[in-house]
C-alpha cells in the first residue's frame, strides 16, 4: 500500500496536517491491475505528480484542474461528481492508484466496463438507480460548464428537459428510475453511443 | 489552458466519457496523432553548459522558438543537440517557465538582458508569475525612466507641424526649448525680483531733510516707484494673458495654483488704481498691498525645489495638523497654570491668560525673549518645566513629520502601483481565459469552414486555411466540442451573445413585423437543410428585389429554438439570399441526426441586427452569414 507520512506543525490554534506525501505501489503492482504499459504509466506519473507534488488530489485541486479546461464556464459541480466518481474509498483524496484505475477504465476498458463507470458517476449517492434528481443534478452541472455566453441561449429548463428526454429513452418500465441493467441495455442499443465510447481509445 | 495542466488532458478527454450516454447527438471525431512520437529526451546546449528535458515540455508553448519548428535551425548535427549561444542563467528561468508554467524574474539578473532573452526565445514577459511581476515591472519603469532623461536632453526637437498656440505653451512650459522662451523666462524671473525688491526697499526710510521726520523712500520717490511697479504688472499681466491664451484648456489652467497666484499678484494694482484717493478704502488700500508680497510665490514656476516643497506640506497636511493641535492644547494648558500662579504677584504681566500665551510660547519655542518673566516661586517652577517640556514638545514632532512624510509618499505611490497592476492583474486573467475560448472559436470557425469548403467545392479562398494548431489545442477543442455535442449549444463570443440575447428578447412580440431577427432567420433556413447541395449563387445587391418578408411566422415548439439549422453560404452573401430558400415549403424536418457541417462566422452586430426590411439591401457583404447548428 502507499505510505502515508504525515506531520504536525506547531501545537498552537489548530492540528495541522503541513504535509501529506503518498508514494504510489511500484511500477510493477500498477501494470498488473491496470491496463497501460509501463512507459504509459511513467508519463501519466509525471504529469500527476507535477500538478500535485503531494501525491495526492484533494477535491479543490481536482476542480482547480479540470476548470482550467473550460473557461467559460464553471466546471466545479462536475469535477466535485467526477472526483466522487474517481475516489472509488471515499477517503476525500484521489492518489495516483486511484486515478490511473479510473483513467484505466476509461480509456482500456470494454464498453460494459466504460458503461459501469458512467452509471456510477451518475448515481450519485451510490444506491443502485439513477433517479430523475440525481440525473437533474449532474445535467445541470454539466450546462454549468457551457457558461452563459451560448447559442442558443440557455434557458431555465433546458436541463430538465434534456433529463426527461433522457429518461423517457433509458427508462423502459417507466418506474422513475434507471437501473444498471436498464442503462447497459439501452446504451447498447443506441449506436450514437456505442460510437462514441470508443472516442478516446488512442488518448495516451 | 496553462500548459502545467497539459499533462493532465488525456485525464479530462477520459472523463468526457461521463457526458456520451447523455447526449442526443453524436460526437465529432477526435483528432488524430498524425506521427505520434515517443517521448524523447532533447539537449539544449547553452553556451556549454546543458540543459536537458522532454520533448513534449516543450512542446507546451507552440508560439516560442522552443516550443516550435523554429529550434530546428539551430540543430547540431554532428552532437545530436540544440545549440544556442546566449546567456545560460537567464535560459534557466526560460527553461524553468517550460516545466512550470510560471516566468519568474531572477533580482540579480539586469532588466534589459532579461527582456533580450526573452524577445529572443519568443515568451512574452507579460506571463511572468505574480511573485516576480511587481520586480519586474519596477525594475522595468526605472530602467525606462533613466532612458527618458537621457532622452529629454535631445528632446529640442520642435514637432513639424505645432500650432502656434501649441509652440507657445510649450514655451512656456519648457525654457529651454528655444532662445525666445529663455529669454522670455529670464526677463519675468528679472521683473518678479525687481517688484519684490521696490516693495521691500519702498519702506526703507530714505534720508531727508534733517528738520523733517524720516520719511520711507516709497513716500519720497512716489513717482518714480509707481512706474516701477506699473511696469512689473504690465509684464506681468501681459505673461497672464499670454498664457491664458496658449493654454491647452483654459478652464483647467484658470483653476491652477500658478494661475490664481498670478492674480492675486497683479490685482491689488488693478483695484489701487480703480480706488483711489478716497480716504475711506485708503486703509484697506494699504492692506491690498500686501498682497503683493504674493508675487515672490511666481518664483515657483522657476524653481522646482520650491514646488516640491509646496507638494510635501500638502501631503503633510494631516501630521502638521496634529503638531498645531497638539502645541495649542500645551500652550493652553500652561498658559492657565501660569496665570493663575501668578495672579497673586502685583505688577505681573499675566493679566488674563491669552496674555500668558504668548509667554508660553516664546517659553516653549526656548525663544525666551524675557518680556514676560514670572515672579512667583511658583510661577517659576511651573515656567521651568513649561521651558523643558517645550524642547520636547516641538523636537519629537519634527522626525516624525518627516518620516510620515517619506511613508506617505511612498505609500501612495505604492497604492497605486498595486490598484494598477490588479487592474492589470485580473486583465491578464481575462485575456488569457478569452484568448482561450476564442482560440477555439476561431478553430471551430476555421476546421469547419475547411470541410465546408470540401462539401461545396470551392476553391475560393483555400488560401485562408489557419495554420495547424498544435495537436494539445486540437484535442482541447475537440473536448469542447464534444461538450457541445452533448449539451446541442454552442459557445459563442460575448458579443455575438448580448446580440442573441437582445433578438431573444425581442422574439417575445408576436407581432412583429416579420424582419429578419436572427431567429427567424435560422429556423427559416432549417427547410433549406436539404438544399445543401446546391448552395445559392450568389446574389448581389441586386437580390433585394426577391426579397420577399417572411410572412409564415414560426410557431416550432420551444424546444425547436435549440436546434438551429445548418446552411452553407459561400462567402459574399447578403442576408437577402437567406430569404430566398425561405419561400420552399418544405416540413420542418429538423430532426434527423445527419451531421451537415457548418460554418460559424460570427457576424458583426450591425450585420444581423434585425432592421426592417429596407435596409437590408445594403450590398453585398463580405460576411457569412451562415447559423451553424446541430441537427
Amino acid at each position: 500500500c502507499g505510505v502515508y507520512l504525515c506531520t504536525f506543525s506547531g501545537v498552537e490554534d489548530e492540528l495541522e496536517l503541513s504535509a501529506v506525501r503518498h508514494r504510489p505501489e511500484g511500477l510493477e503492482q500498477l501494470e498488473a491491475q491496470t491496463r497501460f504499459s509501463r512507459k504509459e504509466l511513467q508519463i501519466l506519473y509525471r504529469g500527476f505528480k507535477n500538478e500535485c507534488p503531494s501525491g495526492v488530489v484533494n477535491e479543490e485541486t481536482f476542480k482547480d484542474i479540470y476548470s482550467q479546461f473550460f473557461p467559460q464556464g464553471d466546471a466545479s459541480t462536475y469535477a466535485h461528481f467526477l472526483f466522487n466518481a474517481f475516489d472509488t474509498d471515499h477517503n476525500g483524496s484521489v492518489s495516483f492508484e486511484d486515478f490511473v484505475m479510473g483513467l484505466s477504465i476509461l480509456l482500456r476498458g470494454t464498453v460494459q466496463e466504460k458503461l459501469n463507470w458512467a452509471f456510477n458517476l451518475y448515481d450519485i449517492n451510490k444506491d443502485g438507480y439513477i433517479t430523475k434528481e440525481e440525473m437533474l443534478d449532474i445535467m445541470k452541472a454539466i450546462y454549468d460548464m457551457m457558461g452563459k455566453c451560448t447559442y442558443p441561449v440557455l434557458k431555465e429548463e433546458t436541463p430538465r428537459q434534456h433529463v426527461e428526454v433522457f429518461f423517457q429513452k433509458m427508462d423502459k418500465n417507466k418506474d422513475g428510475v434507471v437501473t444498471i441493467d436498464e442503462f447497459i441495455d439501452c446504451c447498447q442499443n443506441d449506436e450514437n453511443i456505442m460510437r462514441s465510447m470508443h472516442l478516446f481509445e488512442n488518448v495516451l | 489552458m496553462a500548459a502545467g495542466v497539459a499533462a493532465w488532458l488525456p485525464f479530462a478527454r477520459a472523463a468526457a466519457i461521463g457526458w456520451m450516454p447523455v447526449a442526443n447527438l453524436p460526437m465529432p471525431v477526435a483528432p488524430t496523432e498524425k506521427n505520434k512520437r515517443q517521448d524523447e529526451l532533447i539537449i539544449l546546449n547553452v553556451s556549454g553548459r546543458r540543459f536537458q528535458t522532454w520533448r513534449n515540455t516543450l512542446d507546451r508553448y507552440p508560439d516560442t522558438l522552443l516550443g516550435s519548428s523554429e529550434k530546428e535551425f539551430f540543430y547540431n548535427e554532428e552532437t545530436k543537440e540544440y545549440f544556442f549561444d546566449r546567456d545560460p542563467d537567464v535560459f534557466r528561468s526560460v527553461l524553468n517557465f517550460y516545466r512550470t508554467g510560471k516566468l519568474h524574474y531572477p533580482r540579480y539578473e539586469c532588466i534589459s538582458s532579461y527582456d533580450e532573452e526573452l524577445a529572443f526565445f519568443g515568451i512574452v514577459p507579460e506571463i511572468i508569475g505574480d511573485c516576480c511581476y511587481e520586480e519586474y515591472k519596477d525594475r522595468k519603469r526605472e530602467n525606462a525612466e533613466r532612458l527618458m532623461d537621457d532622452q529629454e536632453d535631445n528632446k529640442d526637437a520642435k514637432l513639424p507641424n505645432m500650432t502656434f498656440r501649441e509652440t507657445m505653451w510649450r514655451a512656456f512650459e519648457n525654457p529651454h526649448t528655444s532662445t525666445m522662451a529663455l529669454v522670455f523666462y529670464y526677463v519675468t524671473g528679472f521683473f518678479i525680483a525687481v517688484s519684490v525688491i521696490t516693495n521691500v526697499v519702498e519702506t526703507v526710510p530714505c534720508g531727508s531733510a534733517p528738520n523733517q521726520k524720516e520719511v520711507p523712500c516709497g513716500e519720497r520717490y512716489t513717482v518714480a516707484f509707481f512706474c516701477m511697479d506699473t511696469a512689473c504688472v504690465m509684464i506681468f499681466t501681459v505673461e497672464y494673458l499670454m498664457r491664458l491664451f496658449a493654454a491647452p484648456s483654459r478652464y483647467r489652467f484658470m483653476r491652477s495654483v500658478m494661475s490664481i497666484i498670478d492674480v492675486v499678484a497683479i490685482l491689488p494694482y488693478y483695484i489701487g488704481l480703480v480706488m483711489t484717493d478716497n480716504e475711506d478704502v485708503s486703509g484697506a488700500f494699504v492692506t491690498l498691498r500686501v498682497f503683493r508680497v504674493f508675487r515672490i510665490f511666481k518664483f515657483s514656476r522657476h524653481s522646482q525645489g520650491l514646488r516640491i516643497l509646496g507638494y510635501t506640506l500638502k501631503s503633510c497636511a494631516s501630521e502638521l495638523g496634529f503638531l498645531l493641535f497638539s502645541l495649542t492644547m500645551a500652550i493652553i494648558i500652561f498658559a492657565t497654570v501660569m496665570f493663575y500662579a501668578e495672579k497673586g504677584s502685583s505688577s505681573s504681566k499675566f493679566t488674563s491668560i491669552p496674555a500668558s500665551f504668548w509667554y508660553t510660547i516664546v517659553t516653549m519655542t526656548t525663544l525666551g525673549y524675557g518680556d514676560m518673566v514670572p515672579k512667583t516661586i511658583a510661577g517659576k517652577i511651573f515656567g521651568s518645566i513649561c521651558s523643558l517640556s517645550g524642547v520636547l514638545v516641538i523636537a519629537l514632532p519634527v522626525p516624525v513629520i518627516v518620516s510620515n512624510f517619506s511613508r506617505i509618499y511612498h505609500q501612495n505611490q505604492r497604492a497605486d502601483k498595486r490598484r494598477a497592476q490588479k487592474k492589470a492583474r485580473l486583465a491578464r486573467i481575462r485575456i488569457s481565459k478569452t484568448g482561450s475560448s476564442s482560440a477555439f472559436l476561431h478553430s471551430k470557425r476555421n476546421g469547419l469552414f475547411n470541410e465546408a469548403l470540401e462539401l461545396t467545392n470551392s476553391t475560393e479562398d483555400e488560401q485562408r486555411l489557419s495554420k495547424s494548431t498544435s495537436l494539445l489545442e486540437s484535442q482541447h477543442h475537440h473536448l469542447l466540442h464534444c461538450l457541445e455535442k452533448t449539451t446541442n449549444h454552442e459557445f459563442v463570443d460575448e458579443q455575438y451573445y448580448q446580440q442573441s440575447y437582445l433578438e431573444a428578447g425581442l422574439q417575445n412580440y408576436p407581432s412583429r413585423s416579420p424582419s429578419l431577427s436572427s431567429q427567424d432567420g435560422v429556423t427559416g433556413t432549417c427547410c433549406t437543410r436539404r438544399s445543401k447541395k446546391h448552395h445559392t449563387p450568389l446574389p448581389n445587391a441586386s437580390a433585394p428585389a426577391h426579397m420577399q418578408p417572411l410572412t409564415h411566422t414560426h410557431t416550432h415548439p420551444q424546444g425547436l429554438q435549440e436546434l438551429s439549422t445548418i446552411h452553407i453560404q459561400p462567402l459574399s452573401t447578403s442576408r437577402s439570399s437567406l430569404n430566398m430558400r425561405v419561400d420552399e415549403p418544405a416540413p420542418l424536418n429538423c430532426q434527423s441526426s445527419q451531421i451537415t457541417t457548418a460554418i460559424i462566422s460570427i457576424p458583426t452586430p450591425p450585420v444581423t441586427t434585425p432592421e426592417g426590411d429596407a435596409h437590408l439591401p445594403a450590398g453585398p457583404t463580405h460576411q457569412n452569414v451562415v447559423k451553424v447548428s446541430a441537427l
